[in-house]
Formats: C-alpha cells, sequence, structure tokens
C-alpha cells in the first residue's frame, strides 16, 4: 500500500496532539507502520500547532509533504486556510466550523477573513464543514470537540470502527469513555 | 517483546533504563525536555534530577560515571554551550561508568535562538557522536553508546534534532541489563587534569579517537543497502528517511556513528556508485569527510566521484523530502493559496499570566528591557512589544550591566531594565548579579518569580519545593538570596496581578542611582487552572472603546461588534489586570462565578496542594 498522510491543523490548547495520538493507535492497531511527528515547546501559548501522521506497509519520513497529503483534519478555519497547501489534488479537508481570532486579531491590528470557506472550497477537491464546538457544547463538554471530529475523519477512512471504539476504550479514563463514544458516534455519523 | 510507538524522546529514556543507567540529569530545554520526564517512570531503579543548569548536571552525571554507575545528561543544543567546558574536560578523562551525553539540536529554530549543529562538539572534543535516524534507533543507540562508552573509555554525545525528539515510531522493547555496583575508586591520574597529568591524558584521546575511526567503519548501525542504479545517498539522522522517499532506487550509506567517519566503508560505497547525494540537518559535516576521503583515495581505487551535497541542500532549516526535491528541482512549491494572506498566530502570554501587568508597566514608564529565555520573551511580541534584547541564559542581567558602563564612560544614561525569570535567574543569572554589585552598577534587575520552570511545560526548579523525583525540597527564596545573600539592599517583592504597585516600584527604581533587584511574584496561572475561579466582565455602558485594555496583550481580550471590549468567559482566570488598567471602571469580577485567584495567598498556594 502507498503511504497515505494526514494533517491535523488547530490552536494550542484545542486538544490536538490528544486525537493525534488516538489516530496513530488506532492505525497500529489496525496493522500499519505508522509514524506521527509534532512540534512542541512555542506553539503551546496559544500559538497554531500541527501534527502529522503517515501509515502505509513501510513509512520512512514522518512529514506529510506539500501537496501530498491525503487527509486535512482542521479544528480552526483560519488554520484549515493556513495548511490547505499541503493538501493533494483528490484529497478531502474536514473542518471544524469555528472560528478562534489570533491576538493580532483580537488586539484590532489585523482582520480575520470573512471568506475562509469560499477560499477552502476554491482550493479542495472535498470539503467537509461540521460544526464540531457547537456539537461538543451540545454533548456537555467542549473539550470534547477533537472527538468528534476524530469521529468525522473515521468515516471518512477504511479502517474497521470496532478498532476506533476499542483505542477510546483503552486511552480515556473510565469516567470519561461514554462522553467520547458518544463524541466519537456524533462525528462518524454527520451529515454535512 | 511487545511493540510501542513512542518519542525519540520516549525510546532514550526506555533505552536509558534498559542500558543500566542509574543517573541522569538535565536541564529543560525545547525539544530536549520530555527525556527526563520519562526517564522518572524509572525511578525505582534510576535517580533522576534537573540541575540548575546544562554545566552543573553535566558534572553532576561525570561524577556519577566516576563511581562506575552508567550516567546520561540531557539537554537541548544551546545548553551544550554551556556545559561546553565540562564537555572538554571529561574527553580526556574518559568513562569509568558511562558517560552518555544527549544534544537535542534544533533545526528551524522551532524554540530556539540559534540553529547550531552539535556534531561539530564531537569533533572539537574529540569524541564519537551517534545520531538516530528514528525512535528505534534512539533507543538503540542509547544501548550502543554505553558500549562504547564503556569499552572505548569516552564519553559518547547522542545528537537528536526536534523531528526525532518530537516524532512517534514503533519502538521494540527489551529487558534491563543489571548496571554494575558502583563503588569510587580513586584515579588520580585521570580525574585531576593538572597539565601534566593532562598531557599524557591528551595522548590517550587521540589513541582512542584512531580505534574509534576503525571501529566506525564496522559498527553495525553504519549500513550499506543496496540499490538498483548506481546512485548514491549518504544520510546521517532523520535526513535517511527522506531520502528513502526521494531516492527509491539509490544505494545508501546511512551513518548512525557520523563521526569517527567511517572513511573505509565509506570508499568501498563510493566505488559501487557513481554520483554521490549528501544528506544531513545543519552543517555539513559528514559531507566534508566524504570530500576528503575521496580527495585522498587509498591505493587503487575510488576515482573522482560527483559529491552532491549543501552546495544544493539548503544550510538553513529542517531538512524534508520537499526540500531535497525542490533543491534538485524535482517539485514545484509554488503554493495553491498565498499564505502571506492568512493573519499569523503568534504564540503569546496566556490569559492571566502573571507577567502581563509588568510589561503592560514597562510600555507606560516607556523603560526598555534587556529580556532573557523563558515564557516572557513573549513580551516583545506585539501588542506588549517590551523586549528590546534576548541574547541567551542570564544575558539579561550581563548586557545590561555593559549598556549602562559603555554609556555613563560617554556621560550618558537610560532607562532600562533587566528581565529575567526564576529558573533562568538559578540557571545562570546569579553571577551576573554578582557582576553588577560588585561593578557598582545601578541598574534595576526585574526577577519575574512564577515558582517554574513554565516554558518547557512546568519542570520543577530550585523555587518550586519540589525535585524532579516529586520529593519535597528546600525553596530557595530569591528575594532572601538576594537580600541577604548578595547584600543587595534594595530588594523588593510586589505582586504581579498589583498593576500599581508594580508601576510605582519600577519608578522610584528608574531614579535611584544604585542596584536594585524587584521580584515580582505570582505563581504561573497554569498552575492555578484546576480550579474554577471568577471571570471578568465588560460593562458595556461604561466602555468608551478606548482599548487600553487591549494593549495588555491578553489573549480573553477582544473587541464585540460595536466595538466594544469583550471578555472570553472560558480563557478569562479573572486576574483583574484589565480592571485596574480600565480608567472608566467599565470592567468588575462576574462575582457569581467563583472565588477570585487574588484571594489566594502566594504563600498558601505554593505551600498548598493545589499544584
Amino acid at each position: 500500500m502507498k503511504t497515505k498522510s494526514i494533517l491535523i491543523c488547530g490552536v494550542g490548547g484545542q486538544g490536538i496532539l490528544t486525537a493525534s495520538d488516538l489516530l496513530s493507535d488506532v492505525l497500529l492497531l489496525a496493522g500499519f507502520e505508522v509514524k506521527k511527528s509534532e512540534v512542541h515547546g512555542m506553539s503551546q501559548r496559544g500559538g497554531d500547532v500541527i501534527s502529522t501522521v503517515r501509515y502505509g506497509d513501510q513509512v520512512f519520513s514522518p512529514l506529510p509533504a506539500l501537496k501530498e497529503t491525503d487527509y486535512v483534519l482542521a479544528f480552526e478555519k483560519l488554520e484549515a486556510l493556513r495548511n490547505i497547501n499541503y493538501l493533494s489534488e483528490n484529497g478531502i479537508i474536514l473542518v471544524n466550523d469555528f472560528e478562534w481570532q489570533p491576538l493580532p486579531v483580537a488586539a484590532g491590528l489585523e482582520k480575520y477573513p470573512t471568506d475562509t470557506v469560499e477560499q477552502l472550497q476554491k482550493l479542495a477537491a472535498e470539503l467537509v464543514l461540521i460544526p464540531a464546538t457547537r456539537l461538543a457544547v451540545e454533548l456537555g463538554n467542549e473539550k470534547v470537540s477533537n472527538v468528534i471530529l476524530i469521529g468525522l475523519l473515521a468515516s471518512r477512512m477504511e479502517i474497521d470502527k470496532k478498532l476506533w471504539l476499542e483505542v477510546i476504550g483503552k486511552k480515556v479514563p473510565p469516567r470519561f469513555i461514554d462522553l467520547n463514544l458518544k463524541a466519537f458516534e456524533c462525528g462518524y455519523n454527520f451529515k454535512p | 517483546m511487545a511493540k510501542e510507538l513512542l518519542s525519540g524522546n520516549e525510546a532514550i529514556a526506555r533505552g536509558a533504563y534498559e542500558a543500566g543507567i542509574t543517573f541522569a540529569s538535565a536541564y529543560p530545554g525545547t525539544p530536549s525536555t520530555e527525556i527526563l520526564e520519562n526517564i522518572i517512570r524509572y525511578k525505582d531503579v534510576i535517580h533522576a534530577q534537573w540541575g540548575a543548569n546544562e554545566k552543573t548536571a553535566m558534572e553532576e552525571a561525570l561524577g556519577a560515571s566516576f563511581t562506575g554507575a552508567r550516567a546520561l545528561v540531557a539537554m537541548k543544543h544551546v545548553g551544550l554551550n554551556v556545559a561546553a567546558d565540562p564537555l572538554f574536560s571529561a574527553s580526556y578523562i574518559g568513562a569509568t561508568g558511562a558517560l552518555v551525553i544527549i544534544s537535542a539540536d534544533d533545526p528551524g529554530l522551532h524554540s530556539s535562538q540559534n540553529e547550531q549543529d552539535n556534531r561539530h562538539y564531537a569533533v572539537a572534543a574529540k569524541m564519537p557522536v551517534l545520531e538516530p535516524a528514528d525512535s528505534q534507533e534512539a533507543r538503540d543507540m542509547v544501548l550502543e553508546a554505553v558500549k562504547i562508552s564503556e569499552t572505548f573509555d569516552t564519553p559518547v554525545l547522542i545528537r537528536m534534532t526536534t523531528r526525532t525528539c518530537h516524532s512517534r515510531s514503533a519502538v521494540e522493547l527489551g529487558e534491563r541489563q543489571t548496571p554494575p555496583e558502583p563503588e569510587y575508586k580513586s584515579d588520580f591520574l585521570k580525574r585531576n587534569l593538572l597539565p601534566g597529568n593532562a598531557r599524557k591524558r591528551h595522548v590517550a584521546v587521540e589513541e582512542r579517537l584512531k580505534k574509534l575511526a576503525l571501529f566506525s567503519d564496522s559498527f553495525s548501525h553504519n549500513i550499506i543497502s543496496k540499490g538498483k542504479e548506481r546512485i548514491g545517498v549518504l544520510a546521517s539522522g532523520v535526513s535517511y528517511q527522506y531520502g528513502r522517499e526521494v531516492f527509491p532506487d539509490a544505494w545508501f550509506l546511512k551513518l548512525a556513528l557520523p563521526y569517527p567517519f567511517p572513511i573505509n566503508l565509506f570508499r568501498r560505497f563510493a566505488d559501487l556508485v557513481d554520483k554521490i547525494y549528501v544528506l544531513e540537518e545543519n552543517d555539513p559535516i559528514i559531507e566534508t569527510f566524504a570530500r576528503l576521503a575521496l580527495k585522498i583515495p587509498a591505493e587503487g581505487t575510488t576515482p573522482q566521484k560527483e559529491i552532491i551535497g549543501k552546495d544544493v541542500f539548503p544550510l538553513l532549516g529542517e531538512m524534508s523530502q520537499d526540500t531535497i526535491r525542490a533543491s534538485l528541482g524535482l517539485k514545484d512549491m509554488t503554493p495553491r493559496h498565498d499564505g502571506a494572506k492568512v493573519p499569523g498566530r503568534p504564540p503569546s502570554l496566556c490569559a492571566g499570566c502573571p507577567h502581563t501587568a509588568f510589561f503592560y508597566n514597562l510600555g507606560v514608564l516607556k523603560v526598555q528591557s534587556r529580556g532573557d529565555i523563558g515564557c516572557y520573551t513573549l513580551g516583545a511580541l506585539r501588542p506588549l512589544s517590551a523586549m528590546d534584547t534576548c541574547v541567551d541564559m542570564g544575558a539579561s542581567i550581563t548586557v545590561l550591566l555593559g549598556i549602562e558602563k559603555a554609556l555613563e564612560k560617554a556621560g550618558k544614561t537610560i532607562k532600562q531594565v533587566a528581565v529575567i525569570g526564576d529558573s533562568t535567574f538559578f540557571h545562570s543569572g546569579i553571577t551576573g548579579l554578582v557582576d553588577v554589585i560588585y561593578n557598582q552598577g545601578k541598574s534595576t534587575v526585574v526577577i519575574l518569580d512564577n515558582s517554574i520552570t513554565a516554558m518547557t511545560g512546568h519542570q520543577e526548579n530550585p523555587g518550586s519545593g519540589k525535585t524532579l523525583m516529586g520529593q519535597e525540597a528546600r525553596r530557595i527564596d530569591i528575594a532572601k538570596l538576594v537580600r541577604e545573600g548578595l547584600g543587595l539592599e534594595h530588594t523588593y517583592e510586589v505582586d504581579g496581578y498589583d498593576v500599581k504597585a508594580i508601576r510605582e516600584r519600577l519608578k522610584q527604581e528608574m531614579l535611584r542611582e544604585e542596584p536594585s533587584v524587584i521580584v515580582i511574584r505570582r505563581p504561573c496561572v497554569l498552575l492555578y487552572r484546576k480550579a474554577k475561579w471568577s471571570s471578568m466582565l465588560v460593562d458595556k455602558e461604561k466602555c468608551t472603546s478606548c482599548k487600553v485594555c487591549l494593549r495588555l496583550g491578553c489573549p480573553a481580550i477582544s473587541s464585540d461588534a460595536d466595538d466594544k471590549s469583550l471578555i472570553n468567559e472560558a480563557l478569562c482566570t479573572g486576574c483583574g489586570v484589565c480592571a485596574q488598567v480600565c480608567a472608566f471602571k467599565a470592567i468588575a469580577f462576574a462575582d457569581d462565578k467563583g472565588p477570585h485567584i487574588n484571594s489566594v495567598s502566594l504563600e498558601s498556594f505554593l505551600m498548598g496542594g493545589q499544584q
């Protein structure tokens, strides 16, 4: 199998690294070689965060290539636009319909673009927009928006659903399992 | 044994456990920090500690090695500059128990002030360097380093890079080796580097290097793999992985032990191909050795080959399959979307950060600051824009003194302070302050004491009251150290959330013709995060849209559609700083939402269980 690449992006604090850990564990369980990459440090202070996962029969580079990434999962709209260049010609971009103003925007020094979705539509072969943050709040905890997004990604990948549920069961602390399974189903069954 | 998905740093920790390491020390620094944080998973068998800086950490590891114990010390690349003094001595002394030194380089400057290549240190200090290409090799190289260290009586450097530290791949785990029983036996000729002893040690070092060069030729992780075409790729570190993506049909010579360079192995490799690409991050180190090896061919072998290295591939930043392809003209990197139009998302001080009020005051008083390394370096960014210089750990104080003295000689003065955090002050600020006092400086040093090493993710330090292993420790009181230890009379403590007190204190110290220290205290707001505190609320009637609160650069504050200030309740911690800077009393505590963060005294917080 040709190596596939997934890029997850968003803002520090949105649960991006937890999401990419979960994804990597599922892929490992599915029998693939998996490499995951992330950058710590400065990015944790409200900056943009990227985590990438590559899988296949044999994986060398932990980094995805520009214009060759199969899935981009964006936790925030501006971050989707920032990373759209990674997406391959036939790639799918899954975007949380959510705006988080960067500090220069909040401080009135710059403007948040008003046409992010239109721009993404023009640039991506397939765009799926999901109000994951709102759905998470409806489920009772904004923090599970990351698992909703992972659920949506899972619905587009050819990996047995049982494996996702198994990893969530193993990784999540017992008192949060129900909530996280609900969040996963919410994303998995989402119809745009 | 089982396979696990580990980061390079976790794999180093695992390797340390399996190799029978019993002593580990470090000073935290991205991308190396998680090595020690993971080693404490094995604290039953490994003693692990944070040093005050990388030099102390390295010397402590060397001391441990003197007993025959196996020791590991970890740091980021620039940390090795601080520890360079003991590094060079350690090379002459050698290793009784293994001495493994991890340097985590940061090509691309994800979180650093430069992108130096620390393999140069191995060459300069005449010791071997290992360069893992993934997590499996990170684990394997610790085991190999221990073997090499004890066999050849040498410290061993392991060069990690951000990408090997922070990417995860499968690692096969093994059992722990039984470490040797430590015992201190005197070895005067080796360990006391009096010139007479050191001269003899230098002879041993040169002999050792020759033996290591032969070893490098046969080292099992310096591997030639077969290709289909007469194209060769010489690679080390993660660049090897990128190379495999770009050149699927090439022959590869992967060097996990790039120095001493395996010259005979390389010449055999060169005979198999017509053209050699050299892939390595940062500087052309293996490339230089490779070119040299072909310039002076062994008798009857290897005519001149074409070598493609840093003349084509970038010296700057990280490598990737994309940079290799782009350098060779194999890929069009023109973006489909112009990223320049997307507003940047720079990191910022957190909502409720106890440094914010201080930086805001610097702007109000038009005082320049000489900065240092830590979260508070973010005070340099818009809208605070309150830091003019940032050089290296501890340089805030010393640069300040240099500027003061140079201007003084010309009869000039400027309003300036040094800004340094608690951990950085312990690391290398104390000696600078000694210089200020001794040389009769007149400047003010501001120590932002949040009781933790925050930037790298909350590591304990001598001011935290806890050790890396979780034991209670005597908390070193910075104000007391300065006032009573260094005898600096004008030492003051101010609360980080008290805007007015900070401003008044700064004003007074700007007038004073003597040196002074202001310790601005308040624990890092992330330590408070476990509790729910009252947030702040804007009274839209009173808000005049003057935007003074926005100048704080607090991520919780923005403007609404009517241009009135808006506070994000989820992010706000209710530090109350914005209420203090609002001249129209338009911001107040939303009192029904929990207690005020200010109501917890600093002392009770530091002593209490909230950490």
